[in-house]
């Protein structure tokens, strides 16, 4: 109450204070070390999620943000796999260079068909993305010259990290690898939806038609977020080649565009971090669930997914803010 | 020959040629060659369907025209998109409220003025620190008396508020000409009178032609008044000759509806 009147009175201070960061995400990051030391045995998979955040956090800069469904992100994150891959069956192993090869693959396939991605909304978006996601992985199939098609990429050695680093076993250097990323990628985005840029992307998915009347080309806003979206899923293929020396036409799967948008819905869109609370509940539950029957995880998730969306429409974290001041997201 | 009439004449402010549009068998805008003068305070009105929102959704680019073209002052703007007619000066307001729900007043007005300065693509730099655009921004809501809810997610703003937060997303991106479809539609009579106050208080540097219903207002703002009717323009003048014009009163002001 007393906040919002001494907001109203001075809009600097109410903008800044939504931007500033707030005491539980320094929680929340100094939690996500907790497994180097409380969980050593699971570093492989809190790597796994590090990543499938990552890949996530991507999704919900476009779907969150601006409001660009898609259905075909594996794409983006497969480009990246199998580029920081074929790099490595090259012999340039090293992981940073790779990753950055990853984004700039991604990105510029991002930058072609987001000509495309910023003409369409919604049901036509769906489709288009998905077409393109199916288009790609077949393209990846037939050509198996380059990719290894359905036996995976042969021969994929991964120099260790900074040239000191090996990938251990354990997962010790893929998890604070794949943790940094996450977290760097994590403050660039939380600056760019802070931003000018990120304001105007609340307004193409708040009202694409109000748009170009205060002067706002959106097709060159989408462009853009789209372009920065693929780069970061590029770099989440990549990390994902790197940390587990293998790439197969798994990363291009249908699936894995599912999946992703799965763990984004239940963590909640439009928050940065529904998509990474999403991939911890997801990638655990599938851990616990499929080890027990493999078959029935996609019963439990799908009935999760169901009762989310049906009770807490903005996800899990949505459902949080309600309890607690949570604000990452602009009200 | 007498000095007024020896002035270069000032082309005006925004005119069109010969503007059509048709939806398949209904014909909406039938050859329209219409003109606001520069600084003007024109009045568009016409019965319900008689083409006037589908008129500014033609000038300002959200439709495409079968044929005619669209000038502001000298230079064709037929071709260009709906945001680059925004960058040479021509704002809209809409009939039915399109603002951004989620968004608070000063977001989206902050909006607005960020596009209008070019910085709208800046990822890098916080919001907060674009003082510059934040305090345009708040002005503007202050003008229309908005400031004090400005902090408030637009869709809780009242029907009223919602109203103005329209004229100052358009005013935002500093208009020389502003097209308001009905800015006080819906508006209960005692408050309309304040939408049209805000108006009044505008700089003369505005072009404004502004659709309304209400006669009393109509009469009491407009310099000059342009009639629709049926996809065409009936008449065109001033209060006083529209109002002595007998198409006019037969067709428009005469009859008993003009909801
Ligand atoms: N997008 C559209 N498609 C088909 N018909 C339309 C469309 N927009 C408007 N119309 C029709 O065009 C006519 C003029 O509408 P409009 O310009 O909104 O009138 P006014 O604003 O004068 O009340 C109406 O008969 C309306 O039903
Ligand atoms: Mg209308």
């Amino acid at each position: 109450m007393a906040f919002t009147r001494t907001a109203a009175a001075d809009p600097h201070r109410h903008l800044h204070a939504q931007a500033q960061w707030q005491p539980i995400e320094l929680v929340f990051w100094a939690a996500t070390l907790i497994p180097f030391f409380l969980f050593p045995k699971y570093l492989a998979l809190a790597s796994q999620i590090a990543i499938a955040a990552l890949f996530a956090l991507s999704l919900d800069l476009i779907l969150g943000y601006a409001g660009i469904v898609s259905l075909g992100h594996a794409a983006l994150f497969g480009v990246g796999a199998y580029t920081a891959g074929l790099l490595s069956t090259l012999g340039w192993g090293d992981p940073l260079l790779g990753l950055a090869a990853g984004a700039v693959a991604a990105g510029l396939l991002g930058y072609v068909t987001s000509f495309i991605i910023a003409r369409f909304r919604h049901l036509a978006l769906i489709m288009i993305t998905l077409g393109l996601g199916q288009l790609i992985h077949e393209v990846a199939n037939k050509a198996s010259w380059l990719t290894g098609g359905s036996d995976g990429l042969q021969g994929v050695r991964i120099g260790p990290l900074l040239g000191r680093f090996p990938f251990d076993l354990y997962g010790y250097t893929a998890y604070a690898y794949s943790l940094v990323v996450l977290f760097v990628v994590f403050v660039f985005a939380r600056r760019l939806v802070n931003s000018p840029f990120g304001l105007a992307l609340r307004g193409i998915r708040e009202n694409p038609v109000r748009m170009p009347a205060i002067g706002a080309p959106s097709p060159a806003h989408v462009r853009k977020i789209y372009t920065i979206a693929a780069a970061i899923a590029g770099m989440a293929g990549a990390l994902l080649a790197q940390t587990t020396s293998t790439v197969s036409l798994g990363v291009l799967d249908f699936q894995r565009s599912a999946d992703v948008l799965v763990m984004l819905i239940l963590g909640g869109a439009g928050w940065l971090y529904g998509g990474i609370v999403g991939a911890i509940i997801f990638m655990v539950a599938r851990d616990q669930f499929s080890g027990i029957n493999p078959q029935l995880w996609y019963f439990w998730i799908g009935l999760l997914l169901v009762c989310v969306v049906m009770f807490l429409p903005n996800g899990v974290l949505g459902c949080l803010q309600l309890a607690a001041p949570w604000r990452s997201k602009a009200s | 020959m007498s000095a007024p009439a020896a002035a270069p004449a000032q082309p005006p402010a925004l005119s069109t040629r010969g503007l059509s549009k048709s939806f398949g068998s209904l014909v909406v805008a039938n050859n329209i060659s219409m003109h606001v003068p520069q600084g003007a305070r024109d009045a568009l009105i016409g019965p319900n369907g008689a083409g006037k929102t589908t008129l500014i959704n033609l000038i300002t680019g959200m439709l495409r025209p079968d044929a005619g073209h669209i000038l502001l002052g000298n230079d064709d703007i037929t071709a260009l998109k709906p945001h680059q007619r925004v960058k040479r000066g021509l704002a809209r307001t809409f009939q039915i409220n399109t603002l951004f729900p989620h968004l608070n007043a000063l977001e989206a007005v902050t909006l607005a003025v960020c596009e209008e300065r070019g910085i709208a693509g800046n990822f890098w730099n916080s919001l907060s620190a674009c003082t510059a655009a934040v305090d345009e921004a708040y002005a503007v809501l202050g003008s229309l008396g908005l400031a004090a809810d400005c902090t408030r997610p637009t869709r809780e703003l009242a029907y009223g508020q919602q109203r103005l937060l329209e004229i100052a997303l358009a005013l935002a991106t500093k208009p020389a000409i502003l097209l308001l479809d009905e800015p006080a539609a819906g508006v209960p009579r005692e408050e309309s009178a304040a939408v049209f106050a805000a108006l009044a208080g505008l700089s003369r540097n505005i072009t404004v032609l502004f659709i309304e219903h209400d006669m009393n207002l109509v009469f009491r703002f407009a310099s000059r008044i342009i009639v629709m009717v049926a996809g065409t323009i009936l008449a065109e003048g001033t209060p006083q000759e529209i109002g002595a014009d007998a198409r006019v009163r037969e067709v428009y002001l005469g009859g008993a509806r003009h909801g």
